[in-house]
């Protein structure tokens, strides 16, 4: 798949891919979306850039390895639901809110970043998955 | 009180950073922990034993929410019992961490084994002062695993990771249990604060109910305080290094069976379901376990043998239930990790010094190594219940418990006092028969150790003196708040050394005299040990093995057969037997009816839509090339996320084309590495499964009608879509489910599926490994 047009599609649709997947994130609490569309969004974004550069580009660019992903976005989910329990004395996974809204996110509340959780762990899970496939075929 | 219970924990994980730092000299430091919990429960003591007269209370309750709905909260409460406990984990374990320090001085693993045994004090920390039957529950299970650790710390023996996974197994086994018993007290009590179903005993519906739960509960303190026939783990856990022997196996791990039966006795306990079983196990198990010491000539060995009959005579005198036994069994517990851990601390210089435990080869100690003497015999003393010992006291308090009750006064008797004289036989073999006689040649070299290894056991030996001397100091101490705790109505009593001379006093003389007599008559030899070594193919232990074998074999077999490592066995499977069960219940259970007015009009795209599936369905199965084949199952695909959009699931609609986009892209990416596609299955099986499918389709239709035309409840997703933000602030109900109102399941799910990524990669990843290495 090395042909030009790709490529220079690609170039052009992997920050917008990437922007959309984090546009899906947020209005997940309100309209259709959420972390786990938003991040198999992100993930295919890569996976285009690694179809269209090669799998060495798409590592440089991502710098790290995608598995470091997986306990980070775990990590944040679990804090998500510990959150409660810490600042109010709810118990685990109670919502915790910002008392105002914010300009162009919304609400934000634990929810929020439990959301977050999930989107990091699937686009580590899913990029390890193919990649690692990809790199062993 | 959470913090003192989460210390170890806490300490244990700060260990993964700072253990190369505390590996060597400064691993004295970590006494500190024990040493300043056991300050806080110290200073505790006097609030305890105080209690009852200023408020009525016996305990100081502290609870922090955890999972309140369930009724599952970490509730800790501190009361008699629970003291005595805690006193003697973290005393004895401020010793072991002591001792430790020098014992495995320069061990590569020793910021590990700190942390294991950081961990196990809190786990039994926790056990003890839980509050709630779950949180117990929990911390039970704790010490269970971080014994195995310990257990197998020297991890490049077969042997100690074997003993290792036996005690797990049996312990475990008894973890389930106490699980299970503890369900079924907080659902008859309709609490989970274990306070509470003390103060209310729960009302069991039927007389079975509460057999079952006493029985799991046995089972649970049994297992944990290796009763008779389950005690087989306990001398194998003695393949742990003997500070972990000394903590774990006999001052507090293996006690926490009795705790348990302590604890539950003013609830269940004075029933003769509870009382006869727990005096006849008791009994048997000390009777057995003392006699099996005469068999043993490695001093661990005696010593592993020697607790079991010491766990044997708590149980037996909880199981006799009087207030006399109670108070016996709160004062053994104590006498017992007093002298059991001095014997065990001793042993463990002993093998230290002249690396070896075997009884028959060591004599003549007392030249080189006289003030551990010194501490081996002050405790062999107090084991055999001599005066002016604590021993003798713990000793005298038993027999008089078992002169106070009349259900086979006389048999029990015999069978105590036979135990307390083998037991005492043990104690000067380890205690006492190591320092006497002539001093071996091989021996003459062995030099004092530092004082870390030999103040500790000169310190607990000692304190079975004080408090013999004593006995005011226990008696005020803790003595009086732990029968507050355990005994319901008031009970008074005086702990003194010296009651005159009655028949208490006789007994004591006999045992002496019998264990006097078998140290001096009887020579433990290895022949002996052979010879009892041949009946071990009978013994429980060799029962469990065998249970154990036979349980692999048959999972191995069913493996086997269910899986043979061919996916489309599995698909097939699964989908012959779904559709079997699903068409049963569908064909019996429910009459068929198709409900016309409930289903919408087709419009003209939908139609077009699954004519377009179906064409792809076809082309997917008929195709030649493997490519095309991938790129028709995304036209599938895409297809059902078009069906979503139209049903308005546009969140289901874009997660299935998501995915169906990554998983053609999967499937071009290992293309050319799959075999040519020419290879088709035969017709026969190709019939077969198109059968299958056909009928599976079908049925899946039928239910789908079927849910139609059934009333349905819909409880719960209108309570979703009502309170999705009212509750949760968000609109998107689906989401709300996902992040919010189910966030646990999510949480499991993405775990899960990082699981699931680290298991590709590892097994690629070493694919790859090795094909590098071969075309280097």
């Amino acid at each position: 798949m090395n042909t030009l047009i790709f490529k220079t599609t690609t170039t052009y649709l992997l920050p917008l891919l990437l922007l959309f997947s984090v546009f899906i994130l947020l209005r997940g609490h309100y309209l259709p979306g959420g972390g786990f569309i938003g991040g198999l969004i992100a993930s295919i974004a890569f996976i285009l850039h690694a179809l269209a550069f090669g799998l060495n580009e798409t590592k440089k660019l991502l710098r790290i390895h995608p598995g470091f992903l997986l306990p980070f976005g775990l990590l944040v989910a679990a804090l998500a639901g510990i959150s409660p329990l810490i600042l109010e004395g709810n118990p685990f996974m109670t919502g915790v809110w910002f008392p105002e809204a914010l300009p162009v996110v919304g609400n934000v509340g634990s929810a929020l970043f439990f959301d977050i959780g999930v989107f990091l762990v699937v686009i580590g899970a899913s990029l390890t998955i193919i990649l690692t496939i990809y790199e062993g075929a | 009180m959470l913090l003192a219970v989460l210390s170890g924990v806490i300490v244990a994980a700060s260990l993964l950073l700072l253990g190369k730092y505390l590996k060597g000299k400064l691993a004295v430091l970590l006494s500190l922990l024990p040493l300043s919990l056991f300050i806080f429960f110290f200073s505790k003591l006097s609030q305890v034993c105080c209690l009852g007269v200023a408020t009525g209370e016996n305990a100081i309750k502290v609870t922090y929410n955890w999972i309140p709905s369930l009724g599952v909260n970490l509730a800790f409460s501190l009361d008699g019992l629970s003291l005595l406990f805690a006193l003697l984990i973290t005393g004895i374990g401020t010793l072991v961490f002591l001792y430790t320090s020098n014992y495995l001085k320069g061990h590569a693993f020793l910021d590990k084994f700190y942390g294991y045994l950081s961990l196990f004090m809190a786990a039994m920390l926790g056990l003890v002062l839980s509050d709630n039957l779950i949180t117990m529950f929990v911390f039970w299970e704790l010490t269970s695993i971080s014994s195995y650790f310990l257990i197998g710390f020297n991890n490049h023996e077969e042997s100690s990771r074997k003993s290792a996974l036996l005690a797990l197994s049996v312990t475990g086994f008894g973890g389930l249990a106490l699980l299970a018993a503890a369900i079924i007290m907080g659902s008859a009590a309709g609490t989970y604060t274990i306070s509470e179903i003390i103060a209310n005993p729960p009302q069991f519906e039927t007389e079975g109910l509460y057999l079952g739960t006493i029985v799991l509960i046995f089972l649970a303190a049994f297992t944990k305080s290796a009763q008779f026939p389950f005690h087989f783990w306990l001398p194998g856990a003695m393949k742990a290094p003997t500070p972990v022997s000394t903590y774990l196996h006999s001052a507090t791990m293996v006690k926490a069976g009795i705790y348990l039966l302590l604890r539950f006795t003013p609830a269940l306990g004075d029933h003769v379901w509870w009382n006869y079983p727990l005096i006849t196990i008791g009994a048997i198990t000390m009777l057995y376990a003392a006699i099996q010491t005469l068999f043993h000539t490695d001093l661990k060995s005696i010593l592993a043998y020697s607790t079991i009959s010491a766990l044997g005579v708590l149980t037996f005198l909880i199981g006799l239930g009087t207030t006399d036994a109670l108070l016996a069994a709160g004062i053994f517990i104590l006498v017992h990790a007093l002298y059991k851990a001095t014997l065990f601390l001793v042993t463990g210089i002993i093998d230290h010094e002249t690396h070896s435990r075997d009884v028959t080869q060591l004599a003549g100690l007392r030249k080189v190594i006289p003030i551990v003497f010194v501490a081996g015999g002050l405790a062999a003393v107090s084991n055999a219940g001599i005066p002016p010992t604590f021993g003798f006291l713990g000793k005298d308090l038993i027999y008089e418990a078992i002169l106070h009750q009349d259900v086979l006064t006389f048999i029990l008797l015999f069978v105590s006092v036979a135990t307390n004289a083998l037991l005492m036989y043990a104690g000067f073999m380890v205690g006492i028969k190591p320092f006497l006689g002539t001093l071996p040649q091989k021996f003459e070299k062995v030099h004092m150790p530092s004082p870390l290894l030999w103040v500790p056991p000169l310190l607990l030996a000692s304190l079975g003196i004080v408090f013999g001397l004593f006995p005011k100091l226990i008696q005020t101490g803790i003595a009086e708040a732990f029968t507050a705790s355990v005994i319901a109505e008031p009970y008074a009593f005086k702990l003194k050394l010296w009651h005159g001379f009655n028949f208490v006093l006789l007994l004591s003389a006999i045992t002496v005299g019998l264990g006097l007599a078998l140290y001096f008559f009887f020579k433990p030899s290895h022949k002996i040990e052979q010879s009892v070594a041949k009946l071990e193919n009978i013994a429980p232990k060799a029962w469990a093995l065998n249970i154990g074998k036979a349980f692999s074999t048959f999972s191995a077999k069913i493996t086997a057969i269910i899986q043979n490592e061919h996916l489309s066995y599995y698909v097939y499977s699964t989908v012959l037997f779904t559709t079997a069960i699903v068409g049963y219940k569908l064909i019996t259970g429910t009459d068929f009816y198709i409900d016309f007015a409930s289903l919408t009009e087709l419009t003209i795209y939908e139609v077009a839509t699954v004519l377009i599936l179906i064409i792809s369905i076809f082309y997917t199965i008929y195709t030649e090339s493997r490519l095309r084949a991938i790129v028709a199952m995304g036209v599938v695909g895409f297809c059902l996320s078009l069906i979503f959009v139209y049903y308005s699931a546009p969140d289901l609609a874009m997660t299935q084309f998501s995915i169906d986009t990554l998983t053609v892209i999967l499937f071009v990416l290992v293309l050319h590495k799959l075999p040519k596609y020419n290879k088709r299955s035969k017709p026969v099986v190709r019939f077969r499964d198109a059968s299958l499918s056909a009928v599976f389709g079908l049925l899946i239709t039928f239910v789908a009608l079927e849910v139609l035309a059934e009333p349905t409840n819909k409880e719960i997703s209108t309570f979703y879509a009502d309170n999705a933000y009212i509750l949760a602030k968000g609109k998107n109900v689906v989401n709300v489910i996902l992040v919010d109102f189910r966030g646990i399941d999510t949480f499991m799910e993405i775990a899960v599926l990082a699981i699931a990524a680290l298991g590709v990669f590892a097994l690629l990843k070493l694919r790859i490994k090795k094909n590098e290495q071969v075309e280097v």
